[in-house]
């Protein structure tokens, strides 16, 4: 027990250690942008006086350790500065923003689980056969498809040729603001509303852009599920049951995937911690406004408050999630006690 | 097996509950939906708004001074203003202010709101107080110098005896917006005069108030049903903002919008003989210009600045790149405004640019950078250039960036080339002759940076010539004056200036009564109508 | 005896036979995997493209002709022309060379990179080890993508500092795994023998602890190299990357974008071009990890 205590603190050191250092490195790299975080903030028309007003005013004059110190006290503070984009406090914009990834993402994992693992049970039933193969060429094909191509290639035939899907965006334009905004996860909020037709709209949006993600990840926990279903389907309990005469169906889906629960469950939150962070290419295809493309579009206008808070925020969340399937393996494995 | 065929009946029944027939997709018929690139959108408020999206929301929600229609802009009229009077020596203007006009909050706008606007302007002293400062106004003075008068009466006096469509056509310019002193006051934090408050909210009595703005996304507007000219048909206006062209072109062939307006000549071909579409054209004022940095010591030489003029493909770019969006225009102001000069005496010549260079001692031509911008079609034209000098043997090596990028490196003059955009900032031939012909101070640390500035040209006769122009008051003189600076510009300046911007509007043929001016904020929505 | 039977013969007579004998039969095991030998044809016709670029394009992939701008594919340019009349096939034939510059470049980097930081955290362990670890913690816990962006950012757009940002964010796994595998060995009976004949660290690294993890290093750099292609096109395709007139297969997608949808070629050719050879990549590699990793495989 006192080296599981030991085991926490030595987590929660390595926890702040990794923290600070995120700071540090967001914090120098926008110092180093070539751009004038000034001229973001006023334009390029500012009079020479203007100019030095908003400089002083954004700290800007001060030294660089003073700077650096002034901003870890801010974050520690929950204060991320306004983006100059939007006029709005970085948090703010953050919590805008964040759902739209969430809700994507979280889609696009669910399919990804729901295809993946069957896929990648099969393949291992069916090691070296014909959909062992098939399925192992589609998840390469899946790790080898530049993402931001096949977003625009599936645009132009699914909605531009064949008009089966809606296009970019969250929302048909004009269902914009019809419904209050509760948790900014839009199915959830139209339907807490009772407005079907927006739930409906938003749901057909998701489609494209998440069976595009969830191809990715399907393709990473189809693999996994294959090589951690062949350890277990190497184990003699396997055989015991056969011999005991339970259905095939039984030992394979029940017992031998059963027993992958806890290494799966690692397995799917990598894959949706990857998720929060790989859509950036695809939210800029589909014109998803999530938080990859608020941090592209900051950065590109640099807008370094921004990037620094959104970075930070995606930043934590990898480590939260990466620390919380840690502790869940841990937790659920004895073998890893 | 079982499993896998429920699994695919699971994810065939989510893809299914999409609508099957997307192609009766239509906007509401009491709604207008634009797609645009609406993020240089920096701040809403009118002492602050400066760029081209935020310039024609300022248009829509807030109501000027004076205006001008959109085919005629010579003819300056009252909006606000009911009428004005220019004393005998040309320093003082009184305005007559309309009656009956109300804020959408409901209180009446009064000659204390139209001067308490102007000196908010002063006072905050944004990017575009430039325009109204630079007729003595300061901080310090503006209380006695801006006034009301009466309660329908303004009175301005301005330090100098200008010609007086200079000052007239900045009031046309959003600084010249009246907002509601009251709310904006109600809102004020730390005597800030409701800036921070007013930056996303908006104090107008135009024919829209703002209903949200999200950054990057969407601007919303709300119609005001008791405009004083009458109620718009459309109750509601949402701009999204959608960067690509070829999207804007899909939403709009769909019908998921109204009206796409950053379409390339490409997507502009492709609507070729589509009947529900119609396409505008709409001739801007903004010049695209070569800017040859004088620290250059190669850029520096007259003839070299000589052959690059006769090393553009301005032809071939107009007709193919450029086709419908641009034409070549080769003096600094454009079309349209007071004495522009439309000669083009330019052509594209590598022959005579080979021997201009040799005349300057450089016959096996040189290396240079240019920045550039990584939008269409800045970087089709750069690097149609780039392929044009390389066969007059100069090598040209393009730093591609995003504008905050370009333009820092553009002010401080680090740069060898930038190719550039710009706009006017007001009606007025002054704006563009301010930037483009004059440099009161080239040194480092200069208080105005115009861009002859930042090219670092030295020029104070010309100086001297533009500013003897402002104070003109007769218009065909004045115009003279500047014909004169424009040649001897076009002949000697380090602007090598192509092309002038038309902007290519498509609108489905149902929506009617839209109107596009020579600058964004002569756009208007609130005649707009819908069959 | 013929060359095979000396290779397959179950009494090799020196080490370098058996050695030689080893990768023979891995070879063997390779060649029995169509996939990996279809990813292994393309990745020869790729390096094939890369070296006789001059000679295989039709055209220059830089020369413009406005008025043949976006052409469809013909006889005259068999992958049609882009936006400003250049010849799509001649511009992907000469952009596989930027594509093999790009991976070979990130490649020389990560690899020592990671190993240098991977062996010698693990072999001094200490406080040397935590520091150099709590790095690889700091940079594994970024988004990569999103280093990359303000990496490059930083740095300027360009194929170089691409290169840069995408090692810089590409090294911490393989430090990982250098000292992971460090820390088996260095308890091994050979190491101590060394230490105990007056080896310095410097030596023990360099000479007994590095070639041992070269072959896990170099497996995980080939199943690498497709999403480094992958990456460094996401870089081209915003911007990021290479510069025009340069025929990267991710830039030239990011202008095909625009004409997507009246002219499909643009975008869609080099895009197929990143597809192929990436999954060329991909295909040689988990082959070549069944071979020599086989508890992963079986």
């Amino acid at each position: 027990m006192l080296g599981h205590a030991n085991a926490l603190v030595k987590l929660a050191a390595t926890l702040a250690l990794t923290f600070f250092g995120l700071l540090l490195v967001t914090f120098l790299i926008g110092r180093v942008v070539p751009i004038d975080p000034v001229l973001a903030a006023v334009g390029d028309r500012a009079s020479a006086a203007v100019y030095e007003r908003a400089r002083i005013e954004m700290g800007l004059d001060l030294p660089l350790w003073q700077q650096f110190l002034i901003y870890v006290q801010k974050v520690l503070t929950g204060d991320f500065g306004q983006s100059v984009l939007t006029a709005q406090p970085v948090l703010s914009d953050i919590a805008r923003v964040f759902p739209a990834t969430l809700e994507l993402a979280t889609v696009a994992t669910f399919l990804g689980v729901l295809f993946g693992v069957p896929m990648g049970v099969i393949a291992a039933v069916h090691q070296g056969r014909w959909p062992d193969q098939v399925i192992r060429l589609l998840g390469l094909i899946g790790y080898s498809v530049p993402i931001f191509w096949l977003g625009l290639v599936a645009l132009l035939v699914f909605y531009a040729k064949l008009q089966i899907v809606p296009g970019p965006g969250r929302l048909d334009i004009f269902y914009d603001d019809l419904v209050p905004w509760v948790t900014g996860v839009l199915l959830i909020d139209a339907a807490l509303a009772r407005n079907w037709i927006v739930w409906q709209n938003a749901l057909s949006h998701l489609v494209l852009p998440s069976a595009i993600l969830g191809y990715f990840s399907l393709a990473y926990i189809s693999r996994m599920t294959r090589s951690l279903m062949l350890e277990q389907l190497r184990q003699e309990y396997i055989l015991t049951a056969r011999v005991k005469g339970l259905s095939e169906t039984r030992v394979i889906w029940r017992h031998a995937l059963g027993n992958t629960a806890v290494p799966l469950i690692t397995v799917i939150a990598l894959s949706y911690a990857n998720l929060l962070e790989g859509s950036v290419l695809t939210e800029i295809i589909f014109a998803w406004p999530g938080l990859g493309f608020y941090i592209t579009n900051s950065l590109l206008s640099a807008d370094m408050n921004a990037v620094l808070g959104g970075t930070i925020v995606v930043g934590s969340v990898f480590i939260a999630i990466n620390l919380l399937s840690d502790v869940l393996y841990r937790t659920l494995d004895p073998r890893a006690r | 097996m079982r499993h896998l065929t429920l699994t695919l009946l699971l994810g065939a029944a989510l893809v299914s509950i999409a609508p099957a027939d997307r192609s009766l997709a239509a906007t509401p018929p009491d709604a207008f939906v634009q797609a645009m690139t609406i993020d240089d959108i920096i701040s809403l408020d009118p002492a602050e708004i400066f760029e081209f999206s935020g310039a024609e929301y300022g248009a829509q929600v807030y109501d000027r001074l004076i205006t001008y229609p959109v085919d005629d802009v010579e003819d300056i009229q009252g909006h606000v203003a009911e009428s004005w009077e220019i004393s005998e020596d040309g320093k003082t203007y009184v305005f007559q202010i309309r009656d009956g006009i109300t804020f959408h909050s409901g209180n009446p706008l009064t000659a204390e709101d139209v001067a308490f606007s102007l000196r908010r302007v002063v006072e905050l002293d944004m990017s575009p107080a430039f325009i109204l400062t630079q007729f003595g106004f300061s901080a310090d003075n503006v209380e006695e110098k801006i006034r009301a008068t009466g309660p329908l009466e303004v009175t301005i006096e301005v330090d100098q005896a200008y010609a007086p469509t200079f000052f007239l056509y900045c009031l046309t310019a959003g600084v010249g917006s009246v907002v509601d002193k009251e709310l904006v006051m109600a809102n004020e934090v730390d005597g800030d005069l409701g800036y921070a408050w007013l930056k996303t909210n908006s104090a107008g009595s135009g024919p829209f108030s703002l209903r949200a703005w999200r950054p990057n996304e969407s601007l919303t507007l709300d119609s005001n049903p008791d405009y004083w000219k009458g109620a718009p048909a459309m109750t509601r206006v949402i701009t999204r903002h959608i960067a690509e062209a070829a999207t804007q072109q899909l939403l709009l062939e769909q019908g998921d919008i109204d009206v796409a307006r950053n379409l390339g000549p490409d997507q502009v071909a492709a609507l070729e003989g589509n009947a529900d579409i119609e396409v505008k054209a709409v001739p801007k004022g903004a010049l695209y210009y070569l800017g040859l940095n004088q620290k250059n010591e190669y850029l520096a030489k007259p003839e070299v600045r000589q052959a690059l003029k006769y090393l553009v493909p301005y032809q071939e770019l107009a007709d193919t790149v450029l086709k419908g969006a641009a034409e070549v225009h080769q003096a600094f102001l454009p079309k349209g405004f007071l004495g522009a000069l439309e000669e083009t005496p330019f052509s594209l010549d590598v022959e005579r640019a080979k021997e201009l260079l040799a005349e300057a001692g450089l016959p096996d031509g040189f290396s240079v950078t240019m920045d550039v911008r990584s939008i269409s079609p800045v970087t089709e034209m750069a690097q149609a250039i780039q392929a044009v000098w390389a066969e007059a043997g100069i090598e040209l090596e393009l730093i591609p960036g995003d504008g905050a990028q370009t333009l820092t490196k553009y002010r401080a003059r680090n740069h060898d080339i930038y190719i550039g955009r710009w706009g006017p900032d007001y009606q007025d031939p002054h704006t563009n002759a301010d930037t483009f012909a004059r440099n009161p101070d080239n040194s480092d640390d200069a208080q105005s940076k115009p861009l002859a500035w930042r090219n670092a040209w030295d020029i104070p006769e010309m100086t001297a010539m533009a500013d003897a122009a402002v104070l003109e008051r007769d218009a065909a003189e004045r115009a003279a004056m500047y014909i004169e600076i424009q040649k001897l510009h076009q002949e000697t300046s380090p602007f090598v200036i192509m092309f002038q911007d038309i902007e290519t509007i498509a609108e489905r043929t149902n929506v009617e009564g839209t109107i596009w001016g020579p600058s964004f904020d002569d756009n208007r929505y609130w005649q707009i109508t819908k069959n | 005896m013929g060359a095979r039977d000396w290779l397959l013969t179950d009494t090799p007579g020196s080490p370098t036979q058996a050695q030689f004998g080893r990768a023979y039969q891995g070879w063997l095991q390779l060649a029995d995997n169509r996939l990996a030998m279809l990813g292994l044809f393309i990745v020869v016709v790729l390096l094939f493209v890369a070296a006789f670029a001059p000679w295989l394009a039709t055209h220059s992939p830089t020369a413009q002709v406005l008025s043949d701008r976006l052409q469809p594919p013909s006889a005259a340019h068999w992958l049609g022309t882009d936006e400003l009349g250049r010849d799509i096939y001649s511009r992907i034939v000469h952009g596989s060379r930027l594509t093999l510059y790009i991976v070979g470049l990130v490649v020389i980097i990560v690899g020592p990179v990671g190993l240098a930081v991977g062996t010698i955290a693990g072999y001094l362990g200490g406080w040397v080890d935590v520091v150099l670890m709590r790095i690889t913690d700091v940079f594994l816990a970024f988004p990569r993508l999103i280093l990359a962006l303000a990496f490059v950012a930083a740095l300027g757009p360009g194929i170089e500092n691409a290169i840069i940002a995408i090692a810089i964010t590409a090294w911490p796994p393989y430090a990982r795994m250098a000292r992971a595998e460090t820390l088996t060995i260095r308890k091994a009976d050979y190491i101590a023998a060394a230490r105990i004949q007056g080896a310095g660290p410097v030596r023990i690294i360099g000479r007994h602890v590095v070639p041992m993890c070269l072959s896990s290093v170099i497996v995980r750099l080939t199943l690498d190299m497709a999403g480094i292609i992958l990456t460094a096109a996401g870089l081209g395709f915003l911007g990021l990357g290479a510069q025009p007139p340069l025929p990267e297969w991710g830039a030239m997608i990011s202008t095909g974008r625009q004409y997507l949808l009246n002219q499909w070629w643009v975008a869609t050719m080099p895009g197929l071009a990143i597809f192929i050879v990436s999954l060329g990549f991909n295909l040689l590699g988990d082959g070549l990890r069944d071979v020599l990793d086989p508890r992963q495989a079986r």
